[in-house]
């Protein structure tokens, strides 16, 4: 049903669609709305066999997820950026256990100084955790791929993070097509766990293990995730079915048929990038766009098949990993790597704690990178004149105080002064 | 020659004739009774027992922490019908039980981190909720999962109430790691991480937490303490607290040989010593009262019980007591006048 709805809402709606039996809240912006709006919906009887509970924490948030999940109930939690970090202990924990919990991620970027816009700091964090990582573009598709996650999950056993942009997504109000109970129940049956905690059959769940078997624990986890790449396009595929429309996938192509240039991007952005190329494309520039589904498992093929015929390509992402610089970037470069006619590679890293990205801005980075191809990372839109006044200043003076209130300072000051 | 018959003999002897026997192990310590009814008998007696924690595992020789979780798993076992799922925090519990493939736990048994036992007993049991089954849940770890990194977790789940029982065994220190100092540890122990060194050798006084005390402010239904020096009490709190449905919570006093350095063969004196010179009040609250204290039966100085431990050593250095004996003395003297600890034992 159609419905002109906030993004949040939505997906507490998706959510609650795919009768989880064990909820676990606790209040971080920017996934609030998504848990209050789940919370409603069991108060209010609407949604019926759940448990709702209101945690002390993050991490137990998580914890009691688990052992939700490890006793056989469909668990499934949300939170963001610093939340995220405080559960990160049981993050690891949970996809180790190998329990299909299904966790919304209100992408948002990480302190300090603390920020509550979006960036992808919080996801890229436990990118190495185990868990699958979807990026939703839009609602529609968070929405969709909720539904996905939880089919997901349980078929392989295994945790699914669905990424969604705080804010430009999670409070975006808009039209959303909301399913049918009776098309998710043909989509997804109730939850059959591989393992649980059963006293007609007691099991020993999560006890210790050495180095003789660990390496090969480990060979398998990786080796189950890859089972995702064929999973979530077929899983994608029979929902699409369902629903009457294209969702979900490995990653999604805009305009790449001729492409010289192409972009990748993960999440909101890829709007604004299509947006960009559309543009681009009347000017005759021949540029196209990957927009990334699946960061984990990451489809390293899928890629290489889409990106064997460009030129160039630009990674725009919204994280940094300091001292190295982007980690999309770092992984497509991976994927690049045995193709015939290997692309240039450049790497942007944009929108950090939910700094706007502008078309002008995203037109100039892709021009440049075919004319004027820059080496490492290039932040989009950095005020150089701020960054190169406080390295002074920092140079001069050991009590140099707080970046960032440096920084606001010189803005404040800078505004007032004549622009070069 | 009489001719009185056999069968006009009185089966007893006149009152005067007979021996005064005190049969001390009914109401004792003692598990092993076949002089009580059946129904006074410990879980541990019946061969029925279920054997949660089977023998077999890992734990050091006199290991306090193992005969304490035989007891009150066998306890909750029997009152649940054998319907129970148990939760671990990690610890030497956890370790000295499992390593795969095997395992000494009979019952289903779910080890996930070190500080979040309390919560993922939360999720089971709200599992089971759902489900709409009767299983009931414990969840357990070491005064350090306990008290310190698993306290945030266990607090959120006396504060809703959650339907656990959640026991916790204080050893007095981190002992799967080496023995490093919890907010368990009591003042002057000695740890690796306050070891016996400088002017005030050992753990500071001052500092320290007792969580039961805390358990009881969050007005929970029940709180215990117990001890292994007094098995048939602790099968007592464990089934009562399984009648309860809510939070519950309790803490049992296990000697740790190893960590306290302590004879194996010790174990029950030091935890009846440390129950009876007053350090270890060993009571039960219902909901945010204190309801019952043990009796100390025959009290003694802290002085005999800090002597058998290692840990202490360096308190009787050069055969002169430290001074801060008489602190510690006096700890024992608040505790027992806290809780009323000496007088009649109402108990038996
Ligand atoms: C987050 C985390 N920090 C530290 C550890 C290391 N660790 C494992 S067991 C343990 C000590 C356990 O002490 P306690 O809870 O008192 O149980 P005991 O071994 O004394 O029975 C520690 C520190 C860990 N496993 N996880
Ligand atoms: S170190 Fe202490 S608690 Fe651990 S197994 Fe040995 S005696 Fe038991
Ligand atoms: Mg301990």
């Amino acid at each position: 049903m159609l419905k002109q709805i906030e993004g949040s809402h939505a997906m507490a709606e998706a959510i609650a669609l795919c009768r989880p039996e064990v909820i676990c809240a606790y209040p971080i912006t920017p996934q609030t709305h998504i848990v209050e709006g789940l919370g409603e919906l069991v108060k209010s009887g609407e949604l019926e066999n759940c448990e709702f509970i209101n945690v002390e924490s993050e991490f137990a948030a998580l914890s009691v997820a688990i052992g939700a999940s490890a006793a056989g109930a469909r668990a499934y939690t949300a939170t963001a950026s610093q939340g995220l970090l405080f559960m990160a202990e049981a993050v690891y924990n949970a996809a180790g256990l190998g329990l299909p919990i299904v966790m919304t991620l209100g992408n948002r970027a990480i302190g300090a100084p603390i920020n509550i816009w979006n960036d992808h700091s919080d996801a890229m964090s436990m990118r190495d955790a185990g868990w699958i990582q979807l990026f939703a573009e839009t609602n529609q598709e968070a929405v969709d791929l909720h539904i996905l996650a939880f089919r997901l999950a349980e078929e392989l056993s295994m945790p699914v993070m669905v990424c969604v942009d705080g804010f430009i997504l999670t409070h975006a109000f808009e039209r959303i097509d909301i399913p049918e109970q009776a098309q998710v129940d043909a989509f997804l049956p109730p939850y059959d766990p591989v393992q649980v905690l059963d006293p007609e059959n007691p099991a020993s769940i999560g006890a210790m293990v050495g180095p003789e078997a660990f390496t090969e624990v480990r060979f398998l986890a990786h080796y189950k995730q890859r089972q995702a790449l064929r999973l979530i396009p077929a899983f994608s595929a029979e929902l699409g079915k369902i629903f009457g429309r294209a969702t979900g996938g490995l990653l999604r192509t805009y305009r790449i048929e001729d492409a010289e240039t192409v972009v990748v991007a993960m999440g909101s952005i890829c709007g604004t990038i299509k947006d960009t190329v559309d543009e681009m494309r009347e000017d005759g520039v021949k540029i196209g766009v990957v927009c990334l589904v699946s960061f984990r498992p990451f489809p390293v093929e899928a890629l290489g098949e889409v990106l064997a015929e460009a030129k160039d390509v630009v990674v725009v992402e919204k994280s940094i990993a300091v001292g190295v610089g982007g980690a999309l970037a770092d992984n497509i470069e991976g994927a690049l790597r045995n193709l015939e006619k290997r692309p240039r590679l450049h790497s942007a890293i944009a929108g950090l704690g939910g700094r706007p990205i502008p078309r002008d801005s995203l037109r100039r980075l892709f021009e440049t990178a075919v004319t004027d191809p820059w080496e490492g990372p290039h932040f989009l839109d950095l005020n150089d004149r701020v960054v190169g006044r406080e390295i002074h200043r920092v140079r001069k003076v050991r009590r140099s105080g707080s970046t960032a209130e440096n920084i606001l300072r010189q803005l404040a000051l800078t505004s007032q002064l004549p622009q070069d | 020659m009489t001719d009185v018959q056999m069968t006009d003999v009185p089966a007893l002897a006149p009152d005067e004739a007979q021996q005064k026997l005190k049969f001390y192990q009914k109401g004792t310590f003692t598990v092993g009774n076949r002089l009580i009814s059946e129904g006074e008998r410990s879980v541990q007696a019946s061969q029925a027992r279920s054997n949660a924690l089977t023998s077999g595992h890992r734990a050091c020789q006199g290991c306090g922490e193992a005969l304490g979780a035989r007891y009150a798993i066998d306890a909750a076992m029997r009152a649940s019908g054998n319907d129970l799922i148990a939760v671990n925090a990690t610890g030497c519990l956890e370790v000295f039980t499992t390593p795969y493939p095997e395992t000494s736990w009979q019952l289903p048994w779910l080890h996930s981190l070190f500080g979040n036992a309390a919560a993922v007993a939360t999720g089971v049991a709200a599992a089971m909720r759902v489900k709409g089954k009767k299983t009931r849940v414990i969840a357990q770890g070491g005064d350090g999962g306990t008290t310190d990194i698993g306290f945030q977790c266990l607090s959120g789940m006396f504060e809703r109430n959650d339907d656990v029982l959640y026991i916790c065994y204080d050893n007095e220190g981190y002992m799967n790691t080496g023995v490093q100092r919890s907010s368990a540890t009591p003042p002057a122990a000695r740890t690796a991480t306050t070891p016996a060194l400088g002017p005030e050798p050992g753990n500071v006084f001052g500092t320290g937490k007792f969580v039961p005390k805390i358990a009881v402010a969050h007005n929970i239904p029940y709180v215990a303490t117990a001890t292994v020096a007094d098995l048939h009490d602790l099968e007592r709190k464990v089934v009562k607290a399984m009648a309860i449905h809510g939070a519950r919570y309790i803490q049992i006093n296990v000697p740790c040989p190893l960590g306290w350095g302590a004879p194996s063969c010790d174990t029950i004196k030091l935890a009846r010593f440390a129950v009876e010179c007053g350090l270890y009040p060993i009571f039960e609250a219902e909901h945010g009262r204190v309801t019952h204290a043990r009796k100390i039966r025959k009290q003694i100085p802290v002085r005999e019980y800090l002597k058998l431990q290692k840990r202490y050593a360096h308190l009787f250095r050069g055969g002169v007591d430290d001074p801060r004996v008489a602190r510690i003395q006096a700890i024992c003297d608040a505790h027992i006048a806290e809780y009323g600890l000496l007088g009649d034992d109402e108990e038996v």
